[in-house]
């Protein structure tokens, strides 16, 4: 198998190597294709790991469901009507949806990201105040700096504790004021700080300043009974969103008299969908990348076949000598063309290494994806296979160009004297 | 060793047809040592082109070594080049980036010989020419005779049937002529056949037989009496 002939590899590298400013030029073009293919790829992929990072903490598969106003008379009633859920519609739709993974029933004290007074030794906060229940957390996580969230032990016992966050604190402590074991009060009641948890960039339905308590407490504590303001939601990971919402709110129509055409008396909100349009929003970012960086890869594979003609011209002499000692046209091709490779090959190796370094330096100065979605940007495993097999596979196509050109030159021109 | 029988070539330039070589017969004996002479557009490098089968006949018979040469293919005349001839140019065409060993072990590379052969046989042929410790030596390191004897170690390097010297010291003053025919004169005392094409009459009469060319046909054929070269250096 030539492919494996040592003399054949030694007699390539040995030509390539011999001229090596022709070979460093001719690889050049190569090169700043493969930085500005490798450069595009790892910085889509970092905006994608990016919105990844924002989206960390809350499950993808999940929705929100609440009450809102009917828009449609039904069964005697007239619109307008406010629907307000019960804590046994849980139960409900968990006993009924097996797809719901997780359920976590909510109480507000004024509705939805309204506030209420809190105050603490003269200082007062204007905060959102939820009854939650621990689950919740699996559904949107908290970044807690201090304490621990909400556990069963709370709900179990109605403990008058609460989870607040930075904003909440820096309104009603001192700087640097320890707040776990510290009272606040709300409407009245007061409540231990167990936790403290941070804003950390990712979507936050809940907002900074607020304040969880548990949700039996909530419901002694600010006589609620059993009402219920709000859901949220996590389906099985296989199931579709927009089906188990489409059951839910069936079943609270059926329950609540509401018309079954009526789109507004229950309020919800798909998180799978933001989910798809963002990753619909990389991949389309992604392609495109791939797209203009093959696009720069072919130019400089022509670029490298454009120089190979130049030195098949130039070395018209030297093949036509070859050609008198006996290379055959098999034998002069076959050289050409694994010079163009082996080229490809390396600028393109040569183009990776640097472009990597590039990514890694970008990556340690923007990386952290603090200031915009930007983070671990680097190419994967099958981009770098696919775009290095499609370099090689367009050097052979290219190569044959100059190698054509170098297996017409006849000796007996190529040595014809001056 | 070479028949050639009434052999025709013509080039086409734009409309008209340059009858070159008009009825050429011709026959080298092993061991023979000769020159073939004639003034330019005589068709003596015509001939040496055809002889070397970098360019083929219009009509005419072409025997080497009793196989006859004719229809080659482009592949099939290279092999036949690299087994039964060795090219000695008049501007070297040494391989300017390769040292003069590795010029030397080109043709035996296209033979497949073995890398650690070639490279004992190149030496070998390297030291018959006197030029052993220039071996690592770039062609650009080398004076004009010093390049011609690696181009006369490389046509040998394969042991070829015939040599064929294409006016070997066109570029080169005569002290370092002489010196190259008197390697070339030793080489055919050993039993090579070499063709050696010149205009120069001292070179001529180094060799053993004159073959004059002029017009497309041979004009005049005779065995001389051989001048040394060894004299002179």
């Amino acid at each position: 198998m030539w492919l494996f002939d040592r003399d054949l590899w030694i007699e390539i590298f040995h030509t390539l190597g011999k001229n090596m400013f022709r070979t460093f030029l001719t690889m050049l073009g190569v090169i700043f294709a493969m930085i500005i293919l490798v450069l595009l790829l790892g910085s889509a992929n970092g905006m994608s790991n990016g919105f990844n990072k924002i989206f960390a903490g809350t499950a993808s598969n999940s929705l929100f469901v609440w009450g809102q106003s009917t828009s449609e008379p039904y069964k005697g009633f007239e619109r307008g009507r406010r629907i307000r859920y019960k804590i046994e519609d849980a139960e409900i739709l968990k006993r009924q949806i097996p797809e719901i993974e997780v359920l976590a029933p909510r109480i507000e004290l004024a509705s939805h990201r309204e506030i209420v007074t809190v105050y603490r030794n003269g200082r007062t906060s204007g905060s959102a105040v939820y009854g939650d229940y621990p689950e919740i957390d699996n559904i949107t996580k908290k970044k807690l700096v201090e304490g621990r969230f909400l556990n069963q032990t709370d709900i179990d016992h109605s403990k008058k504790v609460c989870v607040i966050g930075e904003e909440t604190y820096k309104l009603l402590f001192e700087k640097g004021e320890k707040a776990i074991g510290q009272d606040i009060r709300i409407n009245g009641v007061y409540f231990s700080v167990v936790g403290m948890y941070k804003p950390n960039n990712n979507i936050n339905i809940d907002g900074e300043n607020a304040v969880f308590i548990p949700f039996t407490t909530f419901q002694k504590a600010f006589n609620s009974g059993d009402r219920m303001g709000w859901m949220a939601i996590a389906v099985e990971p296989n199931t579709k969103v927009a089906v188990v919402e489409k059951q839910i709110k069936d079943i609270l129509k059926a329950k609540y008299d509401i018309h079954p055409k009526d789109e507004r008396a229950i309020g919800s909100f798909d998180m799978s969908e933001i989910f798809n349009n963002i990753n619909a929003f990389t991949t389309v970012l992604q392609g495109f990348s791939f797209f203009v960086g093959i696009f720069t890869l072919l130019a400089g594979v022509i670029a490298i076949s454009n120089i190979l003609l130049i030195t098949v011209k130039e070395r018209t002499q030297e093949i036509g000598v070859r050609r008198a000692l006996g290379a055959t046209p098999k034998i002069v091709k076959r050289q050409i063309l694994l010079e163009a490779i082996v080229l490809t090959a390396f600028a393109g190796l040569v183009g990776f290494a640097i472009s990597v370094g590039i990514l890694s330096i970008m990556n340690s100065m923007w990386g952290s994806g603090e200031d915009f979605p930007f983070v671990n940007p680097m190419i994967s495993i099958p981009q770098f296979i696919i775009s290095f097999l499609l370099m090689v596979g367009l050097s052979v196509l290219i190569g044959l160009l100059p190698a054509n050109r170098a297996v017409k030159i006849r000796p007996i021109e190529a040595l014809r004297e001056e | 060793m070479i028949e050639i029988k009434d052999l025709h070539k013509s080039y086409k330039m734009g409309s008209n047809s340059l009858h070159v070589l008009k009825g050429i017969n011709f026959k080298v004996e092993e061991g023979e040592l000769v020159a073939i002479m004639g003034s330019s557009g005589s068709g003596k490098s015509t001939l040496l082109n055809i002889l070397g089968m970098l360019d083929g006949a219009d009509s005419g018979e072409y025997t080497l070594d009793n196989v006859p040469i004719k229809n080659l293919s482009e592949t099939k005349a290279a092999q036949y080049r690299n087994k039964f001839l060795g090219f000695i140019f008049q501007s070297f065409n040494l391989i300017n980036y390769k040292s003069a060993l590795e010029n030397v072990a080109l043709p035996l590379y296209y033979q497949k010989v073995p890398r650690k052969e070639r490279q004992e046989k190149a030496m070998k042929y390297l030291d018959r020419v006197g030029l052993k410790p220039w071996a690592a030596h770039l062609p650009s390191e080398l004076s004009g005779g010093q390049k011609q004897r690696v181009a006369i170690a490389r046509a040998m390097a394969a042991e070829p049937k015939v040599l064929l010297a294409d006016e070997p010291t066109g570029a080169l003053d005569s002290k370092t002529s002489y010196e190259v025919m008197d390697l070339i004169q030793k080489i055919n005392d050993d039993g090579n056949t070499i063709l050696v094409v010149t205009h120069e009459e001292d070179i001529a009469h180094m060799c053993k037989r004159i073959v004059h060319l002029k017009d497309g046909v041979i004009v005049e054929d005779k065995k001389i009496e051989q001048v040394r070269a060894e004299q002179y250096v």
